[in-house]
């Protein structure tokens, strides 16, 4: 009940307490009571809404920067991803495993922005021995959403 | 000029086209409408099944396959059948792969009625079983469910319709409007009424996947009994989301199926052969899809079922297919008058009850074939809609 509670919920955050109550067959105050338990234990981080921004004059750029570190003795990767993950241009840090270490996600203003926050500020920390900059040409989907879709239901049976 | 009158059968002629293909076709041109309207899965096929129809064209199987389909397909259909129903069906003689469940169901009748036979339909239920009786010049024979009996067929109301002309019995469960099931108790009365007949039962059991009861499908044919005297129409469309891959199939005692096959072979030669591969597949390996759309199903099922009964419209809960059948008499106006009048003021289709025979007169039929989100909107203006009538 509470993984389906948290599908949902992933799926989409705006749904109703009384609309998660009906689709899981419980009641509204229990709905509460889950979602209140389960952001305090951590398990429900946080809501936001998944924007095309590219649909705006505001664009932004993102990137994703691979970083090679060399792992603390006895912190392993935690202290230099934490370091990482403490910025305001990161938007999201991953241990990875194969060619690299960190998988950094960079969001900025303009090209510059970035490649300036990479220079400055990731490349620069002990640890990270190497920093590879990929920059997002075109979103297609975000977060589950795809962003470029807008097909008609080509359904046309009405009767079958 | 040519008379076409005198070209073109009375039968035919005489089978009026829906009235509401009018209506359908204002809302098909309509922005904006959020439709509720149609009886098709929005889940695409599995993958799996995507790619092994695919992968058959690529080794160039495109030629005709046998008859009554690919021997790989039958093997599957009756491990399917017996796994499902416990039922044993010999994949040699006793099963048919078919273009949709709808020629499964048009070859049977064909391979039963004679001109003048009876054909007991119970309505409001899927709209091809009283069209295709008339066009074989059977009589069809119209049972009216009703919602105090949950729209399932009842021992008495079986009884009162069968005279001597009486040939088969079309048992449309789980069903579409309506979303009722037969469930084993209520299959064993109807049995008790069939069991001394001559009476074949042509079971269309398209949505046995799809039920939301205690206890999953029952088929009559497991009734004792019953097999001989049962021909199983199924179908991958609804289970599989496979609808326009056009394919089913029927299975029943031998001798009716030699007559079927030989209706099938005449008329279609066989199955498409891609669609026959890529169901090889969704038997064998598409239980956990099966399962989760089902999962998704259920939860659309009660957002249907609360949004119209917090709008006043009292909604019975559908235990099987995917559609709700809300009452709307409280409002006054005819089913028809609903659904225009719905469309007109907040571009929302749904069908009319009586799409689907008199007796769905004071229902709609809205279909939960869509994501919760649509549901959720259409649930609103349905809900801004009624509260407005009553003003």
């Amino acid at each position: 009940m509470k993984k389906e509670l948290l599908k949902l919920l992933s799926r989409n955050a705006r749904y109703t307490n009384e609309e998660l109550a009906v689709m899981l067959n419980t009641t509204e105050a229990d709905i509460a009571a889950q979602i209140a338990a389960l952001e305090k234990e951590g398990l429900l981080c946080g809501y936001k809404a998944v924007v095309d921004w590219e649909q705006l004059d505001d664009a932004r750029v993102s990137a994703i920067i691979e970083l090679n570190v060399v792992p603390k003795a006895d912190l392993g990767f935690e202290e230099v991803a934490e370091r990482v993950a403490a910025y305001p241009e990161v938007e999201a840090v991953y241990l990875m495993s194969g060619g690299y270490d960190l998988n950094v996600v960079v969001k900025g203003k303009t090209l510059q922005d970035v490649s300036r926050f990479v220079a400055r500020e990731l490349a620069t920390i002990d640890s990270v021995t190497s920093t590879a900059t990929h920059f997002v040409m075109r979103r297609y989907k975000e977060m589950d959403v795809k962003l470029f879709d807008n097909k008609p239901d080509d359904r046309g049976q009405f009767l079958l | 000029m040519i008379d076409y009158s005198k070209v073109l059968t009375q039968t035919v002629c005489g089978i009026k086209p829906s009235g509401i293909r009018k209506f359908f076709d204002i809302a098909a041109n309509m922005d904006d409408v959020i439709s509720l309207g149609v009886g098709e899965p929005d889940f695409q096929t599995p993958w799996l099944v995507r790619k092994a129809g695919i992968s058959s064209l690529e080794k160039g199987k495109t030629k005709y396959t046998s008859n009554q389909g690919l021997d790989t397909l039958r093997a599957e259909i009756s491990n399917y059948i017996k796994r499902k129903c416990d039922i044993e069906y010999c994949p040699n003689g006793e099963v048919v792969v078919t273009v949709g469940g709808s020629e499964a169901i048009d070859a049977t009748l064909r391979a039963v009625v004679n001109a003048g036979d009876e054909v007991i339909i119970p309505q409001p239920s899927y709209v091809c079983y009283e069209p295709i009786t008339q066009l074989i010049g059977g009589v069809p024979v119209i049972i009216e469910t009703k919602a105090e009996d949950d729209f399932k067929l009842t021992p008495e109301q079986l009884k009162n319709a069968i005279t001597d002309k009486t040939k088969a019995l079309i048992l449309p469960y789980p069903c579409n409007p309506t979303g009722a099931i037969m469930e084993r108790d209520d299959l064993e009365k109807i049995a008790e009424v069939l069991r001394d007949t001559n009476i074949l039962v042509i079971s269309d059991e398209i949505y046995s996947e799809l039920t939301f009861a205690d206890n999953p499908h029952v088929s009559i044919a497991a009734i004792d009994g019953m097999r001989e005297r049962t021909v199983i129409v199924n179908g991958f469309s609804k289970t599989f989301s496979m609808t326009g891959w056009r394919l089913g199939f029927a299975c029943g005692p031998a001798e009716v199926m030699q007559q079927v096959l030989k209706i099938h072979q005449f008329a279609i030669m066989c199955a498409p052969t891609t669609s026959q591969y890529a169901a090889v597949e969704a038997l064998r390996n598409c239980d956990d899809a099966v399962e989760s759309m089902k999962k998704e199903y259920n939860r659309r099922r009660r957002l249907m079922v609360n949004g119209f009964n917090k709008a006043g419209l009292i909604c019975r809960e559908p235990r099987g297919a995917f559609y709700a059948f809300p009452c709307i008499k409280s409002t006054g106006l005819t089913s028809e008058e609903f659904c225009e009048q719905l469309l007109e003021a907040k571009h929302v289709a749904v069908v009319p009850g009586t799409a689907f025979g008199k007796g769905g007169e004071g229902f709609i039929r809205a279909s939960y074939c869509y994501s919760t989100e649509h549901i959720i909107e259409a649930l609103r203006r349905i809900d801004e809609f009624v509260k407005e009538l009553k003003k």
